[in-house]
């Protein structure tokens, strides 16, 4: 198994934890009297899901299991690939950190990080697609 | 990879890119507001990566390495993979697409009846592959 596809479901895991003590902290509101302001990591629940585990599991494997690009470059750019892995991890990180602590509709720093997180996962979509693309092959 | 499978990852990464934009766009207008309409984007941003990335990606690769028959046709009964394809992508952008048509009750419970049939046509295909490899069937 390739070190990328390692880092991938090492953090995909990691994500699956984060993403249930979420879940718990969620379930836990209203039987502890928990402020309703933990409402809002209602999304980050499900984007540490989708994003953190699935997506990151689905690009692990793919990276690893996809037909070779070449005999030189089996996996294209391992450059591109680990920049996608850094940007989607970032990008998350940022979401998790920022989207509990921003009101909507305000201006408030934690959005200028939202909206930066929003432009990471963007970029760490087109990487994954570019070094993915050329590797969906007929035999 | 078979060319079935081929087009669905393909297919499926135009959804995950197109569905990645959406979420992009949702998540940027959150942070710092771009325009009210965004948020008609979820539904799309929803089924384009449920059912036409995550989904889909998974059909494909089933399609591709789940054992094989020992006879032809090796995969299955190619005409309804087929089927399962274009119903699952269409009934994708029908549900993903609705709330910005007229009639979107009724696009959008088209598009759930054609995710439906792909489903159940790729399971009829997919279900009598799920078996020990080397078997013989």
């Amino acid at each position: 198994m390739p070190r990328l596809t390692r880092w991938y479901l090492r953090s995909a895991l990691l994500y699956l934890v984060l993403a249930l003590l979420v879940a718990l902290l969620l379930a836990a509101r209203p039987l502890a009297m928990l402020p309703p302001a933990l409402l809002r990591l209602q999304p980050t629940f499900f984007h540490l899901f989708m994003v953190g585990w699935v997506t990151q599991l689905i690009f692990g494997v793919v990276y690893w299991m996809f037909p070779k690009y070449s005999r030189e470059q089996p996996h294209r750019s391992e450059t591109l690939a680990w920049s996608t892995f850094i940007l989607l991890n970032l990008g998350l990180l940022l979401r998790v950190i920022a989207e509990p602590l921003h009101s909507p509709g305000e201006t408030s720093p934690w959005g200028f990080l939202l909206a930066l997180s929003a432009l990471l996962q963007w970029f760490a979509g087109v990487g994954f697609v570019i070094n993915t693309w050329s590797r969906v092959k007929v035999r | 990879m078979p060319r079935l499978s081929a087009y669905a990852a393909h297919a499926a990464l135009i959804h995950l890119l197109t569905g990645f934009t959406f979420g992009g766009l949702m998540l940027a207008d959150k942070g710092i507001p771009i325009h009210p309409s965004l948020v008609r984007l979820l539904p799309a941003h929803i089924d384009l990566l449920l059912f036409g990335w995550t989904a889909q990606l998974a059909m494909a690769v089933a399609y591709w390495i789940l054992p094989r028959h020992s006879q032809a046709p090796k995969r299955g009964n190619e005409r309804i993979a087929q089927i399962s394809f274009i119903a699952l992508n269409l009934g994708v952008l029908l549900v993903g697409f609705s709330p910005w048509a007229g009639l979107a009750e009724v696009l959008h419970f088209a598009g759930r009846t054609m995710q439906f049939l792909g489903i159940a046509a790729f399971i009829y295909i997919a279900l009598p592959r799920v078996k020990p490899s080397g078997s013989t069937g």
